[in-house]
């Protein structure tokens, strides 16, 4: 909403620097978001108000008049190429070395004085464009008639325009004597009312129109006063040059008056041609669905049931509270006009409005709910200015139909309360001052609490708390100290899975990954590439009626394409290895419920391998770098996994692996289908690590398992078997550690796998290492070639193998 | 010594030659094997020769032995210490590094920059003895909007622009993207029985409305919530003081500006003075001149909200704030575009 300092000051005396006023309302009252100076570059002594004298034709062009002003130091004449200059008019006038606007391009220029056309000009009559004001430049800017002669300009136009947000429960901050009351308020000064009065000289308003309420829910009230005799004409210049400020076109004095009190008061009103009312009366009522109307703006509308029109003895002549018909509009031949101002249900405005996509100036104030009394008092106020600017004869009476009349309860605000809820006292002749301030009527009934009116224009205030909210905002929250929460601590919750999902993320970067963030809604043709047709939960995730973009419809059921999708971007800058990371949840659609979230860690790696000088080697990244971090996770976890080879749709066979613990699958590691990368744009060979941290959780040890280091020492041997190629070396890992033998504990690594000469073809030659541990004793070299021997045994008997060389 | 064995003398000669001739480390192990190998070292073979000298000159000869060896001992040690000093020397000399040359690159990764910045509110308000839940994102508009009082026809959803499930359900549209994390407020007081409640909920957000350097459509956000009998406005702004003071340093102010959400009363926006410009910037992007930067909604829980819980709202009151993780991240590091979270470009993450 824009807001004119001018105007504001006509309610309420304003000394404030424009800064401070700004922010005072901020604090308390609505967010200013900027504030435009107008006429901050008019010197005063450079461009000032003067009179047309008169307008004689210009000797050498036909377009241009000489005219004569007076500027409060004599007459001087000029030349003007405007073909509304008119002797008499009051204008701004500009003399040498003004600062203005090019008339033409618009940038600044100051005035250089030179003959036009052989005849000197003294200065120059200003259009708005010149003027910064506007666009406009087909003719001069007329002043009001009460300007005076030599005046500066920017005493008389000059003004200061705030933009300001406002919150969605204050219609009546949608109107600049809401302003004024919170100006007064903040600033302890005393509120100046519009003047209301008017003398009602017509016939009696009954005998005019009858208005009828068939809708009693979506319209509580309904008054309705007729002008007869009225003057269509422009509005008065001080009427129009503020209907402009605030970004409103001039139409004519009744319109202009409508929309007047509407900025004034935050109450949209509608004017009838009375004439053009059929029937002579008005009824509020919902649309017949189907119903039709050719609105103000030409367009046809359609209406539903729950939609309120405002109806005349034939047909619909507006949407209530939105927009008029054209069938009834005011017009240059416009003689009586019928009044409307009325209340309706503020949901049920805002319902209509966004079904019709059609928002105007009443639709959102009347949305944001106005007091029903509002309608009387703009009402009043606007018979007064029909009466002061159009000529006609106000009606007698209103008639005012109103059956949403209903006593507001007086609201008791404890002083208790307001303690309890803002932590300090306020004294009680603040709170009285405030609320008196504010419109309220307050009554401190001792000891201890007040009781409470609220104003007709604040229908937001409803219970004690929101009359807390006014007394803060206004006593000021930077009165309010600082203090700590007192009390008990609630109970804690275990949040297992939280913590695992922060424990593996810091594992993940430990692994030397970095960690990405992707959008969560993806497109079909990218889960495709990663989700087998098979899996029909997967491909069917849930979509959202309104994305933002159409790569954005779906909801993910994998995490796998964007962090992909973010590993080829990236190589586009990068040479060496790129080890990148989610942890983000999938969104698996569940029958009538919100999606199951399921989160998963996923991580992609790939290149070559940097370098002692951090530059890509010749050595790339592969399956075992991937498997390594996910050995290393979950050794750091306490969860001891197995591989087992795996078949999943989108990675390569073969290279593939799931992560178990038991018979529990907890993820997959493997190399991506060199197709499905090709897909996301990746050359390269790419492993994969999904992690799904549900079913992890599940194995997390409560603590550690530890174990004390044994006193005495271990016996360290290397043994090379040869066995089957096919063989798992996973299986002779599982043979060896599971090995008992009189107490000892052997741990066995891999370090070596050979298949070549010296091994029989279809073979594999296995090297381990292997560490044999007593709780008990040292061991002795006689001891460990026994379990050794054992061992081999046993390794010959369930996989064939046998020692190499042996 | 005249008596002395002659071989002993010989030995000694022809070993401390040998030795002055022996040039490297190599030289002397060498000579050491020569000498002193454990089975045919030469000194060693001269002190097992012992057994052959006549019994009456055994002493002499041991003593003049072992004098030789511990003197050839002496003098090998001697030399291997010159030797390792003068190596220490070329360490230190000829050998001296450039350490300027680059590290071996170690793998490390990094959190990203709204991960790390969420920890470290989190982290500020767990001080506070808040703890952290969570809820989902896909949200039944009942909790996002309903329940925190912003009916359907209410202008004041239009503080939200929201991003529907395309899932009807019992013929209605009811599942969206959450708009902000406030759902939670009413889910945490669900399972919360009794008072008190002192929480953290954070999690991702989804606005329909188009990027631009300041606003994403994905968003993070932080609600808190502190919910029992005497929790008063003034514990609101102590908290957000204590995490403000954490987050953009121990000398920030903060202010409270009159604010309006359906779900609090009173409520206010909270914040900061521009720790860029220290107000004196009229022309400061951060605080756009006006020495304040705003950077969260707060207020006290409407106590309507406090009554559908199931709470005595006579009694009990609470606080809630919701903050944007991003818009954090932007002040803390002076970002000046919050779509490079999203962008995921290492050339930016690996930053921070």
């Amino acid at each position: 909403m824009k807001l004119s300092l001018n105007w504001l000051r006509e309610f309420v005396d304003v000394d404030l620097p424009v800064p401070e006023l700004a922010r005072r309302l901020i604090d308390a009252t609505a967010e200013v978001e900027s504030w435009e100076t107008i006429g901050a570059n008019w010197e005063p002594d450079k461009i000032r108000v003067a009179r047309v004298l008169s307008v004689e034709p210009h000797p050498n062009a036909d377009r241009l008049r000489l005219v004569t002003v007076d500027a409060g130091s004599g007459t001087q004449q000029v030349v003007c190429g405007a073909p509304n200059v008119a002797p008499g008019q009051k204008v701004a006038f500009a003399t040498e070395g003004a600062r203005l606007r090019d008339g033409h391009t618009g940038e600044s220029t100051v005035l250089k004085l030179r003959p036009i056309r052989g005849v000197e000009s003294a200065g120059m009559v200003l259009s708005e464009k010149e003027l910064g004001l506007s666009d406009e430049h087909e003719g001069i800017l007329v002043l009001p008639d009460d300007a005076v002669v030599g005046r500066p300009l920017v005493e008389v136009l000059g003004d200061v325009v705030f933009d300001i947000s406002t919150w969605a429960n204050r219609a009546d901050l949608l109107g600049v004597l809401g302003f004024g009351r919170e100006t007064a308020a903040l600033t302890r000064k005393v509120l100046r009312e519009p003047d209301r009065t008017y003398t009602e000289s017509g016939r009696n308003v009954a005998e005019l129109v009858s208005v009828t309420i068939e809708a009693p829910d979506l319209c509580r009230r309904f008054t309705a006063s007729v002008i007869e005799g009225v003057t269509i004409g422009p509005s008065p210049a001080w009427m129009q040059e503020r209907l402009q400020k605030v970004g409103m076109r001039p139409i004519n004095n009744v319109v202009d008056i409508t929309n007047y009190v509407m900025l004034e008061t935050g109450q949209p009103l509608h004017a009838f041609d009375y004439d053009l009312v059929r029937g002579k009366q008005i009824v509020a009522r919902r649309a017949v669905p189907g119903e039709k109307l050719v609105t103000l703006d030409g367009i046809e509308r359609e209406f539903d049931g729950e939609m309120l029109l405002i109806s005349d003895g034939g047909g619909p002549v507006g949407i209530a509270g939105i927009m008029g018909g054209g069938n009834s509009e005011v017009s240059e031949s416009t003689k009586n006009v019928l009044l409307e101002v009325a209340n309706f249900r503020a949901g049920s405005i805002r319902r209509t409005s966004t079904h019709l996509k059609l928002r105007t100036e009443a639709s959102l104030r009347f949305e944001k709910g106005i007091g029903p009394e509002m309608a009387e008092y703009a009402q009043r106020r606007a018979l007064h200015l029909f009466e002061q600017l159009t000529g006609g004869a106000v009606a007698k009476g209103l008639v005012d139909v109103y059956p949403g009349k209903q006593p507001r309860p007086a609201i008791i605000v404890e002083d208790e309360r307001i303690a309890r809820v803002l932590g300090i006292q306020v004294p009680v002749e603040d709170v009285r001052r405030i609320l008196t301030d504010l419109g309220f009527v307050c009554h401190f009934v001792p000891p201890g609490r007040y009781s409470v009116q609220p104003p007709d224009w604040r229908p937001d205030v409803e219970i004690a708390d929101d009359v807390i909210e006014d007394i803060g905002r206004i006593y000021g929250y930077d009165k309010l100290p600082a203090t700590m929460l007192r009390g008990k601590l609630p109970e804690p919750e275990p949040t297992p899975l939280m913590d695992l999902r922060e424990r593996a993320r810091d594992l993940a970067v430990a692994a030397g990954f970095q960690e990405v963030i992707t959008y969560t809604l993806t497109e079909m043709a990218k889960l495709e590439r990663v989700v087998p047709p098979s899996d029909t939960v997967r491909m069917a995730p849930l979509a959202v009626v309104n994305p933002v973009a159409s790569q954005h419809t779906y909801l993910r059921t994998s995490v796998r394409p964007s962090v992909l999708e973010t590993f080829a971007a990236n190589r586009r800058h990068a040479e060496a290895e790129l080890r990148l990371f989610e942890i983000g949840v999938e969104y698996l659609p569940t029958e009538a419920d919100l999606p199951h979230e399921r989160p998963v860690l996923c991580a992609v790696l790939g290149g070559p391998r940097e370098t002692r000088w951090g530059r890509p080697g010749s050595d790339r990244l592969d399956f075992f770098d991937a498997k390594g971090a996910v050995e290393a996770i979950f050794d750091h976890l306490g969860i001891r996994p197995t591989f087992a080879p795996r078949t999943e749709f989108g990675l390569l066979e073969g290279h593939t692996a799931e992560v178990r613990a038991g018979k529990e699958v907890l993820g997959i590691v493997g190399q991506v289908h060199p197709q499905t990368a090709a897909a996301f744009d990746i050359a390269e060979p790419v492993f994969l690590v999904e992690l799904w941290l549900e079913d992890m959780v599940r194995h997390l040890p409560e603590r550690p398992e530890y174990s004390a280091p044994s006193k005495f020492p271990e016996v360290r041997q290397d043994l090379a078997l040869v066995l089957d190629g096919a063989t798992p070396a996973g299986r002779v890992l599982e043979i060896v550690r599971s090995h008992r033998s009189s107490g000892v504990r052997i741990r066995a690594d891999v370090f070596d796998e050979y298949r070549g000469p010296g091994v029989p073809e279809g073979k594999k030659s296995l090297a381990l290492r292997l560490r044999f541990q007593a709780e008990d004793r040292t061991l002795t070299d006689n001891d460990v070639a026994k379990i050794q021997q054992g061992l081999v045994v046993r390794l010959g008997k369930e996989i064939g193998a046998v020692l190499r060389g042996g | 010594m005249p008596d002395v064995d002659p071989r002993i003398e010989g030995l000694r000669t022809e070993a401390l030659a040998a030795l002055a001739s022996a040039s490297d480390e190599a030289g002397l192990e060498q000579w050491r094997i020569t000498f002193f190998g454990r089975q045919d070292g030469r000194v060693s073979a001269l002190l097992r020769s012992i057994r052959d000298v006549p019994a009456d000159q055994r002493a002499a000869f041991g003593a003049a032995a072992n004098a030789v060896k511990a003197e050839l001992e002496g003098a090998l040690e001697a030399r291997q210490e010159g030797h390792k000093s003068a190596a220490l020397k070329t360490l230190t000399t000829e050998a001296a590094l450039d350490v300027t040359l680059p590290g071996r690159p170690q793998p490390l990764g990094r959190l990203h920059p709204v991960t790390q910045t969420m920890r470290d509110c989190l982290a500020a308000f767990k001080e506070m003895g808040f703890r952290v839940a969570e809820g989902p994102e896909v949200e039944w508009a009942r909790y996002n909007f309903d329940a925190a009082r912003i009916p359907e026809d209410h202008p004041a959803r239009d503080m939200w622009d929201t991003i529907w499930v395309n899932t009807l359900i019992d013929g209605e549209r009811n599942m969206l993207l959450r708009t902000h994390t406030t759902p939670n407020q009413v889910r945490v007081m669900e399972r919360t029985p009794e008072p008190p409640v002192r929480v953290v909920v954070p999690g991702k957000c989804y606005r329909q409305e188009a990027t631009d350097a300041t606003h994403e459509w994905m968003l993070t956000q932080i609600e808190g919530l502190a919910v029992d009998e005497g929790v008063r406005m003034t514990d609101l702004k102590g908290v957000l003081y204590g995490w403000a003071r954490k987050m953009f340093g121990a000398d920030r102010k903060i202010i409270f500006h009159h604010s309006y959400f359906p779900f609090v009363e009173p409520g206010v926006e909270m914040a900061i003075d521009c720790f860029i410009c220290r107000g004196n910037g009229s022309a400061c992007h951060t605080c756009h001149g006006t020495g304040w930067i705003e950077i969260l909604g707060a207020g006290m829980v409407h106590p309507e909200i406090i009554e559908n819980a199931g709470y005595d709202s006579a009694k009990v009151t609470g606080f809630a704030f919701g903050l944007g993780v991003e818009r954090v991240a932007l002040l803390r590091w002076g970002i000046e575009d919050i779509r490079n979270f999203y962008a995921n470009d290492l050339r930016f993450l690996s930053q921070f």
